[in-house]
């Protein structure tokens, strides 16, 4: 977390309410009075996305019920020079909708109609507010899903899918986004009409849409988009086994994944998030166990029982203390209730929770876990952890009070160093929640100099004018300078070794 | 990628790109010269990229590998053969007798040409997870890296698939390798065009294990690929309900090599009737959309999402005919003077010369070679 300070801080009152006069009248031209809002008690509802420790109040809000409404609220701001910052359902994590200070947010919330679901193509067309689980409910009845399931399917919306390139527990075998889509419509910072991709596998010139997915809404607005749809696997059973050390968990993960097979979902959580979740949802956990892995296998009933038995083969053989594979349903779910309640379980046992999101190479599993239980006595703060093991994205959960300032402190730092340290194992900041506002400092580790005005450079081709979402993601020469910390140079020794450890 | 000054190939390509750059020479990226004939006519001063040689990192157990970009494709895949792994989009290596090597992993890259399998499991683009460039103010940037989920700023390593190297040269890529499947079983049916796409999208829509199809000439294939387990289900179930026998496993082999690396009979064929002024299209399409009737020899790979048409019909005939079902005309061998690529909308084209411009402001990397214009 290194997220800036409020920019409203810095602004003088007299000059914001003249500018929000002005923005109020030119869109008040183009959209009807309720969907304009402006007033304090209005606005305070979009001043934070699902990181709420970053909080900023819009200028103006603009809810957008048509298409010719977005491309006149772009068009109007983008003559007005205004700053603009779409957002869905907000609950991205990382404050990549969080509001422009002297900016207008627009909410894509009303488009949220299903246009299509073709189930002889497997793919529906939708549009940008429809949530995430919504798209693999209406495909149920044709045996279809949409496969990226992030943890927040049930409200996040497929317009910040894209705008993240959402990953979810089934991505190492399904993909990504990115790897489920077919194309994005939406218009461009002037309010142009826009398509990136096609309903074909692929469309002439560069590929655009490989770069508007995970941009971050800072490339063009989407308002639609056309997804892949998967044939729903017959069957799918998962194998929880428990493991008395971390770096034998560590190398498991591994292992499976040497022996060829690549699971459905293969998911760790080490003791103290076991404890946390245990606690929460009752689902017979091993409470012993240093770290426990969920690894499911999908697909016919004759793959997945040959599946099953070489994962158990390989897990054994890694030393797992206790395996238990799911019989039916109910069981596999129960097994992974406790996954999927990471989060809630961690806010009952501390006041604020931080989430963060780095990805290493999976062989280094058990190297940032003995990294962050050292952290864990720097900083004097507790730590859970769950990954997406098999994809090495890793989501360390800093326990703490947001309401002790030095608390708060620590586990800003905290993050940063799991952050730094990553990129130092060969890994990235941000595996699937994206950099928001939240890592913008990391990026410094990341990328040199010359890589980030790279970035800029792409986002002048597609937005000479820097209007959609500007300050996001890709932090600036001077915003570095003041981090003060290196950058890591990638690649020029593979796996350089670090004094921390 | 190891820094410049501790690799003596890359200080020569950027030394090269330096020069060009200096003098506005424009510059041909080469790696084993196998796709000249692909995208608009080549032009300027050779710059090869073989020297830029090697793997630089195979760790099997994370499904990495991290290759130079004038790595021969061949090498790349014997090393993951090794390992039980491969490149899954099956990407065409277009060896020949007087060039065995074929393609390099950086034209592989720069392409974005996949193979049979594209359908099912992705094409380049998707494999990509990192790539180093040499840009056009002689810069060498990384962007993506080597982790399977990467967020950290713009995805400009995937923007490189498919690019023709009017970006930058690639130097290096880091590409999502996956085991080879322990079970392959090839099946053909007799069929014709529309019952052939109509029982490929109704088959789409089940969990079978389908990897490949190939349909010509009143004859459908089909390449499952999977658990040995999921495979002899499926195969014995798609016998009997269209009628379908299995294919000789050598036999198959052959044809899908064959079929990956245009040397099969229907390509040996186009080339022919390229060579007395037909022209052999790639035409994108939704897998559903239905049959084109256009003259000519047709070969429909990818489900019906590509199809391959050699054809005398004027090129707004064959490119109506793709943009009718949603889809784009590519002319993959013979006569460009409509352009090689289909032509951008508005808007998708200013980001294109702006992309150019940034990357690229002198327009040293491949000029002309994606659309004459950039």
């Amino acid at each position: 977390m290194n997220a800036p300070l409020p920019a409203a801080a810095g602004i003088d009152p007299a000059q914001r309410a003249q500018r929000q006069a002005q923005v109020v009248a030119a869109l008040s031209a183009v959209l009807p009075g309720h969907a304009l809002l402006y007033r304090r008690e209005d606005t305070v509802p979009y001043e934070c996305d699902g990181l709420t420790a970053y909080r900023e109040l819009p200028l103006v809000v603009a809810l957008p019920e048509t298409e010719e409404q977005v491309a006149a609220v772009l068009r109007t701001c983008h003559g007005l020079g205004v700053p603009v910052v779409a957002r869905g359902a907000g609950t991205g994590l990382s404050g990549g909708a969080m509001p422009h200070a002297l900016g207008v947010t627009m909410s894509l919330a009303k488009f949220n109609r299903i246009l299509k679901i073709d189930a002889l193509a497997r793919t529906a067309t939708v549009q940008c507010g429809v949530r995430n689980l919504a798209i693999s409910e209406a495909a149920a009845p044709y045996g279809l899903y949409y496969a990226p399931d992030p943890s927040s399917q049930i409200a996040c919306t497929i317009g910040g899918n894209v705008a993240e390139n959402s990953g979810g527990v089934h991505c190492l075998k399904y993909g990504l986004t990115l790897h489920n889509l077919l194309r994005v419509r939406g218009f461009t910072a002037e309010g142009e009409p826009v398509e990136f991709g096609s309903e074909a596998l692929d469309a002439p010139g560069l590929d655009l849409l490989a770069v508007v997915v995970g941009s971050e809404g800072m490339l063009a607005v989407t308002l639609e988009v056309t997804v892949k749809l998967c044939p729903k696997p017959q069957l799918a059973r998962c194998i929880m086994a428990s493991f008395d050390d971390v770096r034998k968990a560590g190398d498991a993960v591994a292992a499976v994944i040497a022996a060829g097979i690549i699971p459905a979902g293969l998911e760790m959580m080490d003791k103290p998030m076991t404890a946390a979740v245990e606690d929460f949802v009752h689902a017979g956990y091993d409470l012993d166990a240093a770290a426990i892995l969920l690894c499911e296998s999908d697909g016919t009933p004759e793959e997945v029982a040959e599946e099953i038995d070489r994962m158990l083969a390989v897990l054994q053989g890694c030393g797992a203390s206790r395996v238990a594979v799911s019989e039916n349903e109910a069981q596999r779910l129960r097994f992974w209730s406790g996954r999927k309640n990471a989060f809630p379980a961690s806010g009952r046992i501390s006041p604020d929770y931080m989430c963060m999101d780095s990805t290493i190479p999976r062989k280094r599993l058990a190297d940032i876990l003995i990294a962050i239980a050292q952290m864990e006595e720097k900083y004097a703060l507790r730590c859970c952890n769950v990954f997406h093991a098999g994809d090495g994205n890793l989501h360390p959960l800093i326990l703490f009070d947001a309401n002790d300032p030095d608390q708060m402190h620590r586990a800003e730092l905290f993050g940063a160093d799991i952050l730094e340290t990553s990129v130092a194992l060969g890994g990235t900041v941000t595996g699937e929640h994206g950099v928001g506002v939240e890592k913008l400092s990391s990026m410094c580790v990341q990328f040199s100099p010359d890589e980030r005005e790279a970035m800029f450079a792409v986002k002048r081709a597609f937005d000479a004018d820097g209007g959609l979402n500007p300050g996001k993601v890709i932090p600036t020469l001077h915003r570095c300078a003041e981090y003060g910390r290196m950058h890591v140079k990638k690649g020029l020794l593979p796996f350089p070794e670090l004094e921390r450890f | 990628m190891s820094a410049p000054d501790q690799d003596p190939a890359l200080a020569h390509l950027i030394e090269q790109v330096q020069a060009a750059r200096a003098s506005r020479t424009p510059l041909q990226i080469v790696g084993g010269h196998t796709k000249a004939f692909y995208g608009e006519p080549p032009q300027g001063q050779l710059l090869d990229v073989r020297p830029l040689r090697g793997i630089s990192s195979y760790e099997p157990s994370e499904l990495v590998c991290t290759v130079r970009a004038g790595t021969p494709l061949a090498e790349l895949e014997a090393a993951l053969a090794e390992k039980g792994q491969c490149l899954p989009f099956e990407p065409p290596r277009f060896a020949s007798p007087g060039n065995l090597a074929g393609g390099t992993v950086g034209g592989m890259v720069a392409a974005g040409l996949a193979g049979p399998s594209r359908a099912a499991v992705g094409g380049v683009r998707d494999y990509v997870l990192g790539a180093t460039l040499l840009n056009g103010h002689g810069q060498v940037l990384s962007f993506g890296g080597q982790v399977m989920k990467n967020v950290a700023g713009y995805d400009v390593s995937r923007l490189l698939a498919g690019s023709m190297g009017v970006l930058g040269l690639i130097c290096e890529v880091s590409l999502k390798v996956l085991p080879v499947a322990p079970a392959t079983t090839t099946l053909r049916f007799e069929l014709d065009e529309a019952q052939a796409l109509q029982q490929l999208n109704a088959w789409g829509g089940q969990p079978l294990p389908i990897q490949a199809s190939a349909w010509w000439s009143g004859t459908l294939v089909l390449r499952l690929s999977g658990a040995a387990a999921a495979v002899h289900s499926a195969s014995q179930r798609l016998c009997k309900e269209a009628g379908g026998e299995v294919v000789d496993a050598a036999m198959a082999a052959g044809f899908w090599l064959g079929l990956r690396d245009h040397t099969d009979e229907f390509f040996a064929g186009a080339q022919q009737a390229v060579a007395v002024g037909a022209t052999l299209w790639r035409l994108s399409v939704p897998q559903t959309a239905p049959p084109l009737r256009l003259s000519g020899e047709q070969l429909i790979e990818w489900g019906g999402g590509q199809r391959w048409v050699v054809t005398t019909s004027p090129a707004a005939t064959v490119r109506e005919a793709a943009a009718k079902v949603g889809g784009h005309a590519t002319v993959f061998r013979g006569n460009k003077a409509g352009g090689a690529l289909a032509p951008l909308s508005a808007p998708l084209q200013r980001i294109h010369r702006a992309l150019k411009a940034e990357f690229d402001p002198d327009r040293i990397f491949n000029p002309g070679r994606l659309y004459a214009d950039l």
